[in-house]
């Protein structure tokens, strides 16, 4: 399998080694995020005229989808800003790593571990979307409200449990990492076991052991493991990718419930911000009317019990077609990684439609990032329009075929026949037709 | 064996294997289609357009129709720019703008508003779609191309979980 490590590489391995590269894109980002927040709660109330909205949900998030998530998994978790000043507090400082067994807090409640609560977070950013994303004001609070319950966690709890239980968007790009070309493992086993310390687990603010990492969905590529290590017997890879899906992950029961949350938010976001149905953007906007109840209903039953049902539907069909004797739960999970390629290519080519035709506004909102009427750099109120060229569209409609492909390819490695995959196949060409219907359709 | 030859190797393997495949997905892609074309007609569209919405928020015509689109504003002002054919309009509430043009281009174009009216202004979207949308059923046939090609490929490396095959 073609691998190659990046830590051997002497242009790239100094600014994995060293604190200073990490800290001073993270300061940046830090800047940037408190900057977002005081435009967002000061600035102009109109989302397209507010820096905090434009950068926010289409500079920021389209890159975390076209590039972040694709080519580095959770790479964007080792800059994100919002679990800093929780993390200095916990390190008793800012270049240091986490000191050795000091922790006095909680371990985060068995109860609640896995992606439940970050399933049903996303599942509330979905359904609250259409005024998420369009009001500065309101991605200004909820901005404020991650890092204040960021912070206020990493004061009870250990490590990052923030990131790893709560966070909506840490669900998302844990999930997708799986697939990325990107991980962090031990080089050779033989070393870890002997070593006494484990400094690498002691100074990982994720909790992980390289040793024992399968997946990369919990590890936040903050590179700390790799500085710590006395053996220098930690590599960063490239594979390729997909290879994690492809060497026989264990999903579990959440990480398929959060899969599915992934594919409804992604068919629902796309009928309301690239659908024509104006009457569903005031539902979905007009928070509190009895519209909007009936669009929390459709939303619900369509996010909790439709998408799970189809899904069920197929698996059960699946292991019946197969005569198997496994349960209907182990079976959920095991044809779950299918899931992962299906969600990922669906939300970039949802975001080839949503961001490419409003990234003209970016240059706009630098030049008058509250919408004051300033004109800081003379681009004020060059924002156009935007259209969907045709470019666009056949990038669209390779990327959802590619995750067909992807997805149905991946369920026939883990079928034991092609009368097995057939309702598999089935579910994955709903969804991508689905995809295709609402984006060039 | 340097990585780049073996990402070459593989790529050539999988195109050598899947030769016809590819020629499909092209052939499906840009083969024309002769499907029956209606004749172009001369139609008067009223559009009206309010917070967020268009009515009606979808319109069908021919290829070659000639249209004249009348934009009616019913609350606040709104635009509408027309993807793919460079139209752009603008109505005051209570007034019609006018604006005539021929559908020279088939497929489905999204109309969206040009004036800023509010927080979901970059949403406010119509469609028009000229003759057949070829594109669509162009597309889902590519999707469902990669599904049969998919069902086709050996698996050569995949390691199921412990648990094996269910």
């Amino acid at each position: 399998m073609i691998r190659m490590d990046l830590s051997k590489s002497p242009y790239i391995a100094p600014f994995l080694r060293n604190r200073w590269p990490q800290f001073l894109i993270r300061a940046v980002t830090l800047a940037g995020f408190i900057f977002t927040i005081l435009t967002g709660l000061i600035g102009s109330e109109v989302g397209s005229n507010n820096f905090a909205v434009i950068f926010v949900w289409i500079a920021w998030w389209s890159a975390l989808k076209l590039f972040f998530i694709p080519l580095g998994g959770r790479s964007w978790c080792s800059i994100c800003p919002i679990p800093m000043p929780g993390e200095w507090l916990q390190n008793e400082g800012i270049f240091k790593p986490r000191r050795f067994q000091s922790s006095k807090r909680k371990n985060w409640p068995k109860a609640l571990r896995g992606n439940w609560l970050q399933a049903f977070a996303f599942l509330l950013i979905g359904l609250f979307g259409a005024v998420i994303l369009t009001s500065p004001r309101v991605t200004a609070l909820i901005l404020l409200g991650l890092i204040i319950v960021a912070f206020i966690l990493s004061l009870i709890f250990e490590r990052r449990s923030f990131c790893l239980y709560l966070c909506p968007i840490g669900g998302f790009t844990g999930l997708y990492a799986k697939l990325a070309p990107l991980e962090v493992r031990a080089k050779q086993s033989v070393l870890c076991a002997q070593h006494g310390e484990k400094t690498c687990y002691q100074a990982c603010p994720w909790g992980q052991y390289p040793l024992a990492l399968k997946s990369s969905a919990n590890c936040g590529l903050c590179m700390e493991c790799l500085r710590v290590c006395p053996y220098d017997n930690i590599s960063v890879n490239l594979r390729p990718w997909g290879e994690e899906i492809s060497k026989g992950s264990k999903p579990t029961l959440d990480e398929t419930f959060l899969g599915l949350m992934m594919l409804t938010t992604a068919l629902a976001d796309a009928a309301i911000f690239l659908g024509p149905w104006g009457k569903l953007k005031a539902a979905a906007y007009w928070v509190g009317t009895s519209a909007w109840w009936w669009f929390v209903i459709a939303f619900l039953l369509g996010a909790l019990f439709l998408m799970p049902g189809l899904y069920l539907l197929a698996v059960w069909s699946s292991t019946r077609l197969a005569r198997s004797g496994s349960t209907l739960r182990s079976a959920l999970t095991y044809f779950s990684p299918f899931l992962l390629p299906l969600g990922l290519t669906g939300w970039i080519a949802f975001t080839i439609s949503f961001a490419f035709t409003k990234f003209s506004y970016i240059l706009p909102v630098l030049s008058d990032p509250l919408g004051w009427e300033w004109n800081l750099l003379g681009l004020s109120g060059k924002a156009s329009v935007g259209e969907i060229s045709p470019l666009s569209s056949f990038l669209q409609v390779v990327v959802i075929a590619a995750g067909m492909f992807w997805a149905a390819r991946t369920a026939r490695q883990l079928s034991s026949s092609h009368r097995q995959v057939m309702p598999l196949v089935m579910f994955i060409a709903s969804f991508g037709i689905a995809m295709l219907w609402l984006l060039v359709g | 064996m340097n990585r780049i030859t073996i990402l070459v190797n593989s790529l050539k393997s999988f195109t050598t294997q899947n030769w016809f495949s590819i020629f499909l997905a092209a052939g499906i892609l840009w083969l024309p289609l002769p499907l029956p074309e209606k004749p172009p007609l001369e139609r008067h569209i009223r559009i009206e357009a309010s917070t967020y919405q268009f009515t009606p928020e979808e319109i069908h015509v021919n290829a070659g129709d000639r249209i004249t689109i009348e934009l009616v504003s019913t609350d606040v002002i709104h635009g509408l720019s027309l993807d793919g054919y460079s139209l752009v309009m603008r109505a005051e509430p209570g007034q019609t703008a006018r604006a005539t043009f021929t559908a020279d281009r088939s497929g489905v174009f999204r109309f969206r508003c040009a004036v800023p009216c509010g927080n979901l202004h970059p949403f406010m979207i119509g469609k028009m779609r000229v003759g057949s949308n070829i594109f669509l059923i162009r597309a889902a046939a590519l999707g469902l191309l990669g599904i049969g090609v998919a069902m086709r490929i050996p698996s050569t490396s995949f390691r199921r979980p412990d648990k094996g095959p269910l």
